[in-house]
C-alpha cells in the first residue's frame, strides 16, 4: 500500500519520522541499522563482562567478584557475545546488503523482519535480568553453569535459569524468523538475470547460515524446554534417578551448538569473499568451489557435534566417527583459506582497514584451524578438554573468524551506509591496536591450558600467574580499543569526506556489484524497477 | 625467576606460533611430564599435531608474506584479471582436499591407535578405585579393600604455594600396577583429571565411566576438577601420591587398622567431655567444613552462611544434628551421615556450638547421633 502512495507522490525517499520510523519499521535498511546498533550496545555490555572476568583473574585470590557471580559473568559473556552481538551484527549486515546485492526492493517478509528484530531487546532484557536477579534475596543460586547450562547443575540454579531459558526461547524465535526471511528473500527476490551462481559470496554464506539456523535452533529450544520441565514440572529427562540421562542434554545442546559456530563464522567468510577481491582488484579465486565447499561445510557441520563431548564416555566406534568427521572439517576450511590467499596472488593489493582485517583473519583463523585439528584428536583432547587451551582455541576461531570479519564488513560498508568515508588513519590504528592486543590476550592462554589450568575457575594456583597477567593486560587494551571503534563509527555517521556510489576502486570486479551502483547512502527504497544484471 | 618467566610469556605471545614449535617442555609452556604409558602416548600425539600445526602455519605465513610483499599496488603491480580462469585456477580446488586429506589421515591413523589403548578394558586391573565427585570434594573408595578416603582442599595457610592444588588426604596408589578408575558423581557433573597420570572422563551422577593407568614413577601428582560444578568448582583439587607397591601395602594395612580402631571407639558407650569433643572437632571442622564455612566460621556472605552466632549453631541441638546429618536440599550443604562416624559428627557439632564465641556449653554425644540416625 505504501508503494502506491510513493508512486503517486513520485517521491521515493519519503520516510516516516519520529519513533514510528523505527518501532513500526518494515524497511530493510532501517531494520539493518537497528540490528547493528543493538549489536554494538551488546558488544560493550558483553565486553564489560569480559573486563570484569580478566580483572578478577589478574591476580590469584578472590578480589572483585565472588565465585557465583564470576561464573554467571562467564555464562552471560558467552551468551551476549554470541546471541546479542555476532548474530545480530551479521543479521544487520544481511538486512542492509542482501536486498541491495540481489536487486530486491526489500526483504521478502518485511513485517516479520520487524518482529524478528524487536524480539531481541526483550530477549536481552530477560538475559540481563537473569544476571541481576541474584542480587534480590530469595532467588536462589545464580546461573553458575557456563553458557552450556548442563544439567544437573542447571537444575540446582535459582530463578536466573528460568529467565535465561525464556530469553533463549525468544532469541531462537527471532533467529528462526530472520533466517526464514533471508532464505526466502534469496530464493525468491533476485532481480532477473541474478542467478544463484552470480550471487556475491556474502549472500551465499547467509543462505547456508539461514538454513543452519532453521535446522538447529528448534533443537536448542526443545532442549531448554525439557530443562524447564525438569526444573519445575517433575519430569526427569536429564535425571538418571528418574530414568533420564544428563548426557542427552549435551547432545541436544551441541547439535545446536556446533552448527552455531558456523552460523557465527559463515557471514564473516562471506564478507572476506567481497573484501579480498575488492582490495586485490581481481575476481574471487575459485568462486564455484568456494560455494560448493561452503555447502560441504554446512552439511559436515551438522554431523560432528559430539566432539564437544569426548570425555562423557561414548563408545569407541562413536568417538572414532566424530573424530574423523571433525578432522575432515579442515578440508573446506583449508580450501577457503587457500582460495582467499590465491585471490590476493597476482593481485594489485592496497591495505585499507577492511583489507588489513581480512589478511589478519586469514592468518589467525588458520591458526585456530590447526589448533582445532589438534583438539579433534580424541586421545589428546582427553588432556586439552575443558582447559584454557580450548578457551584460547575458540577465541581464535570466533574473534578473528567472526568478530574481525564483522569489523571488516563495518569498515567496508560504512561509506555505503552513511555516505561518508571513515578516517582511514584511525581505522588503521584501530586495526593494529585490536590485533596486537587480541593476540596478547589469547596466545598465552594456550600455554596456561597446557600447564593444566581448567576453564571457568575464579581462582588459580600461583604457577599460572604470569600467563594470566599478560592475558589480562592484553584484554584491557583490547577492550579499550573498542572506544576508538565507537568514536570512528560516530564520527563517520556524523560527517566526513563524500564517499560516492563506489568508494572502493575494486568493488565491482568479478561480481554484479548492484549495491555499488546505488548512491551512498542509498535511497530509502533501493529499487522501484528491477535492476539489470549483466 | 618469576620475572624471567613473565618475559618469556610476553615473548611467547608476540612471536606467535614460531615459538610454540621450539620452546616445549621448560617453563610450563607444555604439558607436565607424563609418567604413564597412556599419557605418554597422548603427549606424543600432541607433539605430532603441534609440529604439523607449526609447519602448516609457517607455510601459510610464508605464502601470505610473499603475496603481500610482491603483489602490492604501491609497487605498481597490475592485477592479473584472468588468473582464476587459468588451468591452475580451474583445477587447484582439487589440490587442497587431497593434501589436507593426506595430513588428516596421518593424524587420524596415529590417533586411532592411541584411542584403542584408551578404550582397552580387557586386562584385569590390580587396583580398582571408585572416584566420586561431589560438591566440592572427591571421595575415593578402594573396591578391593574396605578403604575410603575423603579428599578436601587444604586452606591457603597450610597449602602455601600449592594452594588450590593441595588436599588433606591424597589418593595413594602403587606404581607399576594397572589401576582402574570408576568415575561417578553424587550431585552434578565433575571431571577427575591428573594430567601426568590419567586423562579426563566426566563423573556423571547415575552413570559410571572408566579410565585406567599404570604409573611408572613415584611422586606427587596434582590436578583439578575440570567440569564446571557450581560455586566451588575452582576449589576441588586432586592429589595422587604414587608409591612403591611395598609402601602401598604398608599404607593400606595401617589405614585399615586405624579405621578399625576409629570404628570401635565411635561405637563404644563412653560419655565424652566437652573439651575432648571440642579438641577432636576442631581438626575435623577445619578439614571438612572450613572450605565453605571458613576456618573462623564467618562463611562467605551471600554464598555460604556463617556459623558465628547463627540460628542453627546456637539454637536447637536436634535441628543442628539434623542439618549436618542430612544436609539441606537445594543448597550446597551436603549430607554428612555417610561420610563421618557418630563420634566425629558429635565432635564437629560440639565444636561448632562452642567455637568463635558460640558459647552454648553443649557437649553432643555420639549416642545422640546414633539415635538421630534412626
Amino acid at each position: 500500500m505504501n508503494a502506491v502512495i510513493h508512486e503517486t507522490d513520485h517521491h521515493h525517499d519519503h520516510k516516516p519520522t519520529g519513533y514510528k520510523r523505527w518501532l513500526y519499521s518494515t524497511n530493510h535498511k532501517d531494520i539493518g541499522t537497528m540490528y547493528l546498533v543493538f549489536a554494538l550496545v551488546m558488544l560493550f555490555i558483553g565486553g564489560a563482562m569480559a573486563m570484569l572476568i580478566r580483572a578478577e583473574l589478574y591476580m590469584p585470590g578472590l578480589q572483585i567478584v565472588n565465585p557465583d557471580l564470576y561464573n554467571n559473568l562467564v555464562t552471560d559473556h558467552a551468551l551476549i557475545m554470541i546471541f546479542g552481538m555476532v548474530m545480530p551484527a551479521a543479521a544487520g549486515m544481511a538486512n542492509w546488503m542482501i536486498p541491495m546485492m540481489i536487486g530486491a526492493p526489500d526483504m521478502a517478509l518485511p513485517r516479520m523482519n520487524n518482529m524478528s528484530f524487536w524480539l531481541l531487546p526483550a530477549a536481552a532484557i530477560l538475559l540481563l535480568s537473569s544476571l541481576l536477579v541474584q542480587f534480590i534475596p530469595g532467588t536462589g543460586v545464580p546461573v553458575n553453569t557456563g553458557w552450556t547450562i548442563y544439567p544437573p547443575l542447571s537444575v540446582q540454579v535459582g530463578m536466573g535459569m528460568d529467565l535465561l531459558i525464556f530469553s533463549v526461547h525468544l532469541l531462537g524465535i527471532s533467529s528462526i524468523m530472520a533466517s526464514i526471511n533471508i532464505v526466502t528473500t534469496i530464493l525468491n527476490m533476485r532481480a532477473p538475470g541474478m542467478t544463484m551462481m552470480k550471487m556475491p559470496l556474502f549472500v551465499w554464506s547467509w543462505f547456508f547460515t539461514g538454513l543452519l539456523l532453521i535446522i538447529v535452533m528448534p533443537v536448542l529450544a526443545g532442549g531448554v524446554t525439557m530443562l524447564l520441565f525438569d526444573r519445575h514440572f517433575g519430569t526427569s529427562f536429564f535425571d538418571a534417578a528418574g530414568g533420564g540421562d544428563p548426557i542427552l542434554f549435551q547432545h541436544l545442546f551441541w547439535f545446536f551448538g556446533h552448527p552455531e559456530v558456523y552460523v557465527l563464522l559463515l557471514p564473516s567468510i562471506g564478507v572476506l569473499g567481497l573484501v579480498i577481491p575488492t582490495f586485490s582488484r581481481k575476481p574471487l579465486f575459485g568462486y564455484k568451489p568456494l560455494v560448493y565447499f561452503m555447502g560441504f561445510l554446512f552439511a559436515l557441520g551438522l554431523v560432528v557435534w559430539a566432539h564437544h563431548q569426548y570425555t562423557v564416555g561414548m563408545s569407541l566406534a562413536v568417538t572414532t566417527y566424530f573424530m574423523i568427521g571433525t578432522i575432515l572439517i579442515s578440508i573446506p576450511i583449508g580450501l577457503m583459506i587457500f582460495n582467499f590467499i590465491f585471490t590476493m596472488w597476482r593481485g594489485s593489493i592496497t591495505f585499507e582497514t577492511p583489507m588489513l582485517f581480512a589478511i589478519a583473519i586469514i592468518l589467525m583463523f588458520s591458526f585456530a584451524g590447526v589448533t582445532g585439528v589438534m583438539l579433534a584428536v580424541v586421545p589428546a583432547d582427553l588432556q586439552y578438554h575443558d582447559t584454557y587451551f580450548v578457551v584460547a582455541h575458540f577465541h581464535y576461531a570466533l574473534i578473528p573468524g567472526a568478530v574481525f570479519g564483522l569489523y571488516a564488513g563495518v569498515f567496508y560498508w560504512l561509506p555505503k551506509w552513511t555516505g561518508h568515508m571513515y578516517d582511514e588513519k584511525l581505522g588503521k590504528i584501530f586495526f593494529w591496536w585490536t590485533t596486537l592486543s587480541f593476540n596478547l590476550t589469547f596466545f598465552p592462554q594456550h600455554f596456561s591450558g597446557l600447564a593444566g589450568m581448567p576453564r571457568r575457575i575464579v581462582d588459580y594456583n600461583i604457577q599460572y600467574i604470569e600467563f594470566n597477567q599478560v592475558s589480562s593486560i592484553g584484554a584491557f587494551a583490547f577492550g579499550l580499543s573498542h572506544l576508538l571503534f565507537l568514536y570512528i563509527i560516530i564520527q563517520t555517521v556524523r560527517g566526513g569526506k563524500e564517499a560516492g556510489a563506489k568508494p572502493w576502486e575494486g568493488a565491482q570486479i568479478g561480481t554484479p556489484g548492484l549495491e555499488w551502483s546505488l548512491p551512498s547512502p542509498p535511497p530509502f527504497h533501493s529499487y522501484t524497477t528491477p535492476p539489470e544484471v549483466k | 625467576m618469576s620475572k624471567s618467566k613473565m618475559i618469556l610469556a610476553v615473548l611467547a605471545s608476540l612471536l606467535l606460533t614460531t615459538l610454540a614449535g621450539t620452546a616445549y617442555a621448560d617453563y610450563a609452556l607444555n604439558f607436565p611430564e607424563p609418567v604413564a604409558p597412556l599419557t605418554q602416548q597422548m603427549y606424543d600425539l600432541h607433539m605430532l599435531t603441534t609440529k604439523i600445526a607449526t609447519i602448516i602455519m609457517v607455510i601459510v605465513i610464508g605464502i601470505v608474506a610473499f603475496v603481500l610483499i610482491k603483489f602490492r599496488k604501491s609497487k605498481g603491480y597490475e592485477a592479473d584479471q584472468n588468473f582464476h580462469k587459468s588451468t591452475f585456477g580451474t583445477w587447484s580446488w582439487t589440490l587442497v582436499p587431497i593434501i589436507v586429506l593426506g595430513i588428516d589421515l596421518t593424524i587420524a591413523g596415529s590417533a586411532t591407535d592411541a584411542l584403542q589403548q584408551v578404550e582397552d578394558y580387557s586386562q584385569k586391573a590390580d587396583v580398582t578405585v571408585k572416584v566420586i565427585g561431589s560438591q566440592w570434594k572427591w571421595t575415593y573408595e578402594y573396591m578391593d579393600d574396605d578403604i575410603r578416603i575423603v579428599s578436601n582442599m587444604l586452606p591457603k595457610e597450610e597449602a602455601g604455594d600449592n594452594y588450590l592444588r593441595a588436599v588433606d588426604n591424597p589418593l595413594v596408589l602403587p606404581t607399576g600396577k594397572r589401576i582402574r578408575f570408576l568415575h561417578t558423581a553424587s550431585d552434578v557433573l565433575h571431571a577427575w583429571w591428573v594430567p601426568q597420570i590419567v586423562y579426563k572422563k566426566d563423573s556423571i551422577p547415575g552413570y559410571i565411566n572408566e579410565t585406567w593407568t599404570n604409573i611408572q614413577k613415584e611422586g606427587t601428582y596434582r590436578g583439578q576438577c575440570a567440569e564446571i560444578c557450581g560455586t566451588g568448582h575452582a576449589f576441588m583439587p586432586i592429589v595422587v601420591e604414587a608409591v612403591s607397591p611395598e609402601k602401598y601395602e604398608a599404607w593400606k594395612a595401617e589405614k585399615l587398622m586405624v579405621a578399625e580402631a576409629a570404628a570401635a571407639e565411635a561405637s563404644s558407650d563412653k560419655t565424652w567431655t566437652k573439651d575432648e569433643l571440642y579438641a577432636r572437632g576442631e581438626g575435623l571442622y577445619n578439614t571438612n567444613c572450613s572450605g565453605c564455612h571458613q576456618v573462623n566460621g564467618t562463611g562467605m556472605p551471600g554464598v555460604f552462611p556463617g556459623l558465628v552466632g547463627s540460628k542453627i549453631a546456637t539454637g536447637d541441638i536436634d535441628a543442628h544434628i539434623n542439618i549436618v546429618l542430612n544436609g539441606k536440599a537445594g543448597t550446597a550443604m551436603a549430607a554428612w551421615a555417610a561420610q563421618l562416624n557418630d563420634l566425629e559428627l558429635a565432635a564437629v557439632i560440639t565444636y561448632e556450638r562452642n567455637a568463635w564465641g558460640n558459647n552454648t556449653g553443649d557437649a553432643v554425644q555420639p549416642a545422640d547421633l546414633k539415635s538421630a540416625r534412626k
